[in-house]
C-alpha cells in the first residue's frame, strides 16, 4: 500500500482531533486552527485525487485490524476525491470570506464553538463521502445534522433560533426515516457494508423475495435524504435557515451540507441497492416529478423574495430541483449530470452568499433587494463575484451551470418520451425565471443610486477586507475554472461513476 | 372580506413576514447590559414591557385560533397530520409483518458476519463481552463517531445555553438571576437533610458502580456508555443535594473541558495507531492479555475509560446548563 492511500483516513482523524483541541482555544487561535485544518485537508485530498486520477481505480482502506464486513472500511475513488476537492475549496473560501463578519456577529467567548462546528461539518462530509458502510454513514449524518443546526443558530437572535428549531425538527425526521430504512435493509440482507448489501439485494430482486421491504426501504431512504437536502415539498425549513445565519454558515449549509446528503443518496442508489433494482422499483419517477416542481416553485418564490439572501436561498430550492430532476431521469447520463450540478451549484451558491452578504454590508446592511442599487460602485469585487454567480445560474455559455443545462437536456432526450418533454419545458421555464430575478438584481448593481433631484447619490466606495478579497477572487477563479475545464471534470465524474458501484 | 383576501394575496406576493414570527423575533431583543445601579430599574421596565409583549402575542395567537377561517385550516392541518401518520404507521406495520421472523435460524442476519463475531470474537479481541469487542474493536470507527456525536451535541448545547459572565452577550436578566436574591437556588431547599443524607450514602455507591461498569466493560455487560451514564447520574444527585457551590470545588467548566479534551484525544490517538497499523499490515505491539483478566483485551479497556469519562461529563454538563446556564 502506498503512503498516499492513508490520506483520507488522516484527514478524518486530524479534523476530529483539531475540533477537540479547538474546544479549549480562544477566538484567534481557534480561527487559525480551523484554517490550518481546512488547508491541510485540502492539500492531502489533492494528493489523493492525483493518485486516484492516475490509477483510475478505487481502493478500499481498512479502518482497523479486521477486514470488512467485520470491521469498518472506507472506499476512495475518482468520484469521491473530485467531489471532496471542490467541497474543500468551497469550505476554505466560505470560511475566509465570512471571517470578518462572523467575528462581529458571534459572541466572542463562544467563537471557538463556531470554529468547532465548521470543523465537524468538514469531518462529517469527509466520512459521508468516503464511507463504505451504511451505519457509519448514519453516525456521521448525526454529526452533520447537529453541527449544521448549531451553525443555523449561530447569531442567537429570535429569527435564527426559530429557523434552527425548524431545521432541527425537519432534519431529525429525515434522519430517523433513513435510520428505519437501514434497520429494515439490515434485517432482509444481514449486512451493513454497502458492497455486500448490493450482492444480497441483487439476489433478492432476482428471486422476488422481500419485495415489499425493499420498496419501503428505498422510499424511506429517498424521502429521508430528500427531506434533509430540501427537495421541494420538504424545503420549508430552508429559507429561514439560510437567510438568518452568518454568511459562512449560509454558504456552507447551502452548498455543502445538503450536497453531502445527495451524494450519499447517489451512493445508496448506485452502490447499496444497485441502479437496476432502483429503476425497477420506480422511485426515479417520483424524484423526477418533485424535482421538476421544485425547479419551478423555487424560482417562483425567489422572484417574490424581498431580501437578497432570501432570493439566493429560494434559488437553492430550484437548484436542488435540477439535481433531483437529473437524477430522476434514471439513466447514467442523468446521474452524471446530477453529480456535476452538485459540485457546480456548490461552488456558485457559496460565492453568491458570501458576495451577497458583502454587498448588503456595504449598502447599509438592510438586506432589501432594492437597496443593493449601485452596489458595484461601493464594492466592485463583490458585485463582480455576485454577477458572475448570477449569470452562471442563469446559464450563460462557458460557465458551469450552462453545462448542467446542456447535459441535462441531452440526458432527457436520451431517455425520450414524456420525461424529455417535461424536463425540457421545466428547464426553459426555470431559466426564464432565473433570468428574471438574477438579471434584475445584476442590473440594479450597476445602476447608480439617484436622489430626488436625479443627481447620483452613490455611497462612498468601501475598502474591502483582505480576507474577503482573497475569498472572492478564489471563488471567481474556482467558478471560471470549473466552467473552462468542465469537460475534464465531467469525464472524471463519468470515469468515477463507472467504478463507483 | 374581499379586500382582506386581496391584501393577503398581495402580502404573499410581497413576501411579508408573518406578524407572529416577527414579534417572536422581536421579543428576543434585550436591553444592553449595564453595570450601574440603573440596571435594576431598566431591567424591571424591560421585564414589564416584555410581559406585555408576550401577553400581546398570546392574545393574538388566541384570536387567530378563534377565527373561523383559521379554524378550518387548523382542522385540515390536524386531519392531514393524522392521515399521514396513520398511513406511515400502517405501512411500517405491514412491512414488519413481511420481514423474516425474529430469531429463526434462517434469518438473513445469521450469516458469516455474526458467526465470526461469536466464534472468534474472544480470540481476536480478547474481550469476554463480545458486544464490547464488536463496538470497540471490530467497529471502533463507528464508536469513535458516536463519541463525536456526544461531543458535537455538548458543544451546541453549551453554545446555546451556557451564559458566560465575561461575554458581551450576557443578558441583564441572567446577571440579575446570578447576582441577586431571586436566583434559582433561592427557591430550592438549601439544606434538605433527607436529600443530603441520602446523597451521602448513595453518591459513593453509585459512583463506584459506574466505575465498576466502565472497568468491567470487556468482561461483563456494560461499558463506557452505560457506566458513564451511571456516573453522570451520581454527579447530578450530588449537585441537587449540595448545590453548585460544592460541586465547583472539584468540577468546573475548565474541568469539563480538560477531561473531554484528554479523553477524546486519547481515543483518537489510540485509534490512529490501530487503524494505521491495521490498514498497512503492520503488526500491532499492543498485547491482548489473558481473556477474563481485568488488564486484557488490548485497547478496549482504555477506550472504555475514555468513553465513560466523555459520557459522564456530557451528561452532567447537559444537566447543569439546562438548569442553571453554567457549570
Amino acid at each position: 500500500m502506498q503512503f498516499v492511500q492513508n490520506f483520507p483516513f488522516f484527514c478524518i482523524l486530524l479534523t476530529l482531533m483539531c475540533a477537540v483541541i479547538t474546544s479549549v482555544l480562544k477566538g484567534r487561535a481557534a480561527r487559525r486552527m480551523t484554517l490550518f485544518v481546512i488547508l491541510i485537508v485540502s492539500a492531502m485530498n489533492a494528493a489523493v485525487m492525483a493518485y486516484t486520477l492516475r490509477t483510475g481505480e478505487s481502493y478500499v482502506y481498512m479502518m482497523g485490524h479486521f477486514p470488512a464486513p467485520w470491521g469498518n472500511e472506507i472506499r476512495v475513488g475518482v468520484l469521491e476525491t473530485v467531489t471532496m476537492m471542490i467541497f474543500c475549496f468551497v469550505i476554505l473560501f466560505s470560511f475566509l470570506g465570512g471571517l470578518p463578519r462572523s467575528v462581529r456577529q458571534i459572541e466572542s467567548t463562544k467563537y471557538n464553538i463556531y470554529c468547532i462546528l465548521v470543523d465537524l461539518t468538514l469531518l462529517s462530509l469527509l466520512a459521508l463521502v468516503y464511507t463504505n458502510d451504511l451505519f457509519t454513514a448514519y453516525v456521521f449524518i448525526e454529526i452533520n445534522t447537529i453541527a449544521a443546526a448549531g451553525l443555523v443558530m449561530m447569531r442567537q437572535n429570535g429569527a435564527s433560533l426559530v429557523a434552527g428549531v425548524r431545521y432541527m425538527i425537519m432534519n431529525l425526521l429525515g434522519s430517523s426515516l433513513f435510520l428505519i430504512g437501514i434497520v429494515l435493509l439490515y434485517t432482509v440482507t444481514g449486512h451493513l457494508l454497502m458492497s455486500n448489501i448490493q450482492e444480497s439485494v441483487a439476489q433478492l430482486a432476482a428471486t422476488g423475495q422481500y419485495h415489499v421491504p425493499l420498496t419501503v426501504v428505498l422510499a424511506l431512504m429517498s424521502v429521508g435524504l430528500a427531506m434533509k437536502s430540501a427537495l421541494f415539498p420538504f424545503s420549508t425549513w430552508l429559507p429561514g435557515a439560510y437567510s438568518n445565519s452568518t454568511p459562512t454558515a449560509s454558504a456552507i449549509l447551502s452548498s455543502i451540507v445538503s450536497k453531502g446528503y445527495i451524494f450519499l443518496l447517489v451512493k445508496v442508489y448506485v452502490r447499496v441497492i444497485g441502479f437496476e433494482v432502483v429503476r425497477e422499483l420506480g422511485i426515479f419517477d417520483i424524484l423526477f416529478v418533485f424535482g421538476a416542481i421544485g425547479m419551478i416553485m423555487g424560482s417562483v418564490n425567489a422572484v417574490r423574495a424581498k431580501t437578497t439572501r432570501m432570493m439566493v436561498a429560494y434559488s437553492s430550492v430550484a437548484q436542488i430541483g435540477y439535481i433531483f430532476t437529473a437524477l430522476g431521469l434514471g439513466s447514467e447520463a442523468g446521474v452524471i449530470c446530477a453529480l456535476w450540478h452538485l459540485v457546480a451549484h456548490a461552488a456558485t451558491k457559496s460565492m453568491l452568499f458570501i458576495s451577497g452578504s458583502e454587498l448588503d454590508e456595504t449598502s447599509g446592511g438592510t438586506h432589501l433587494r432594492g437597496d443593493l442599487r449601485g452596489g458595484f460602485y461601493r464594492s466592485p469585487l463583490a458585485a463582480a463575484a455576485f454577477s458572475l454567480g448570477a449569470v452562471n445560474l442563469v446559464g450563460i455559455p462557458l460557465l458551469s451551470v450552462f453545462i448542467t443545462k446542456v447535459t441535462m437536456a441531452q440526458a432527457a432526450i436520451g431517455v425520450g418520451g414524456r420525461h424529455a418533454a417535461i424536463a425540457l419545458a421545466c428547464l426553459a421555464v426555470s431559466t426564464l425565471l432565473n433570468a428574471m430575478y438574477f438579471l434584475s438584481t445584476v442590473l440594479d448593481l450597476f445602476t447608480p443610486r439617484r436622489d430626488a433631484s436625479g443627481a447620483k447619490a452613490t455611497l462612498a466606495r468601501v475598502k474591502p477586507n483582505g480576507l474577503v478579497t482573497l475569498s472572492l477572487v478564489g471563488f471567481m477563479a474556482l467558478n471560471l475554472l470549473m466552467g473552462f475545464f468542465a469537460q475534464g471534470i465531467l469525464t472524471a465524474i463519468a470515469q468515477g461513476l463507472a467504478r463507483f458501484a | 372580506m374581499r379586500n382582506k383576501w386581496i391584501a393577503r394575496v398581495k402580502g404573499w406576493l410581497d413576501a411579508e413576514d408573518s406578524g407572529l414570527e416577527r414579534s417572536m423575533a422581536a421579543s428576543q431583543q434585550q436591553p444592553a447590559a449595564m453595570d450601574s445601579d440603573e440596571a435594576d430599574a431598566a431591567l424591571l421596565a424591560w421585564l414589564a414591557e416584555e410581559r406585555e409583549r408576550q401577553h400581546d402575542v398570546a392574545s393574538r395567537l388566541h384570536d387567530w385560533h378563534e377565527r373561523k377561517g383559521s379554524r378550518a385550516i387548523h382542522m385540515l392541518y390536524c386531519l392531514l397530520c393524522v392521515l399521514i401518520c396513520t398511513t406511515l404507521i400502517v405501512l411500517l406495520l405491514y412491512t414488519v409483518s413481511t420481514l423474516p421472523s425474529f430469531g429463526s435460524a434462517d434469518h438473513p442476519i445469521n450469516n458469516e458476519v455474526s458467526a465470526r463475531y461469536i466464534e472468534s470474537g474472544l480470540q481476536e479481541t480478547g474481550a469476554v463481552n463480545i458486544v464490547t469487542g464488536m463496538i470497540l474493536d471490530y467497529r471502533a470507527f463507528d464508536t469513535l463517531g458516536e463519541s463525536s456525536v456526544l461531543f458535537t451535541a455538548a458543544m451546541v448545547v453549551l453554545f446555546l445555553l451556557r451564559m458566560d459572565a465575561k461575554s458581551e452577550g450576557y443578558s441583564p436578566l441572567a446577571r440579575a438571576m446570578r447576582e441577586r436574591l431571586h436566583s434559582d437556588t433561592y427557591y430550592e431547599p438549601h439544606n434538605d437533610v433527607i436529600l443530603q443524607r441520602t446523597a451521602v450514602i448513595l453518591v459513593p455507591i453509585v459512583l463506584l458502580l459506574g466505575i465498576y461498569v466502565v472497568l468491567n466493560g470487556h468482561l461483563s455487560p456494560g461499558g463506557g456508555f452505560s457506566g458513564g451514564a451511571i456516573m453522570g447520574a451520581a454527579l447530578m444527585l450530588y449537585v441537587t443535594a449540595f448545590g453548585f457551590d460544592s460541586i465547583r470545588r472539584f468540577f468546573t467548566y475548565k474541568t469539563y473541558q480538560r477531561v473531554v479534551l484528554c479523553a477524546l484525544l486519547t481515543y483518537a490517538l489510540s485509534k490512529c495507531y490501530s487503524f494505521y497499523t491495521g490498514a498497512n499490515g503492520i503488526h500491532s505491539v499492543i498485547p491482548l492479555g489473558t481473556p477474563g483478566a481485568i488488564l486484557s483485551s488490548g485497547l478496549i479497556l482504555v477506550l472504555n475509560i475514555c468513553v465513560g469519562l466523555i459520557v459522564t461529563c456530557t451528561m452532567y454538563a447537559f444537566y447543569a446548563v439546562f438548569r442553571k446556564g453554567e457549570l
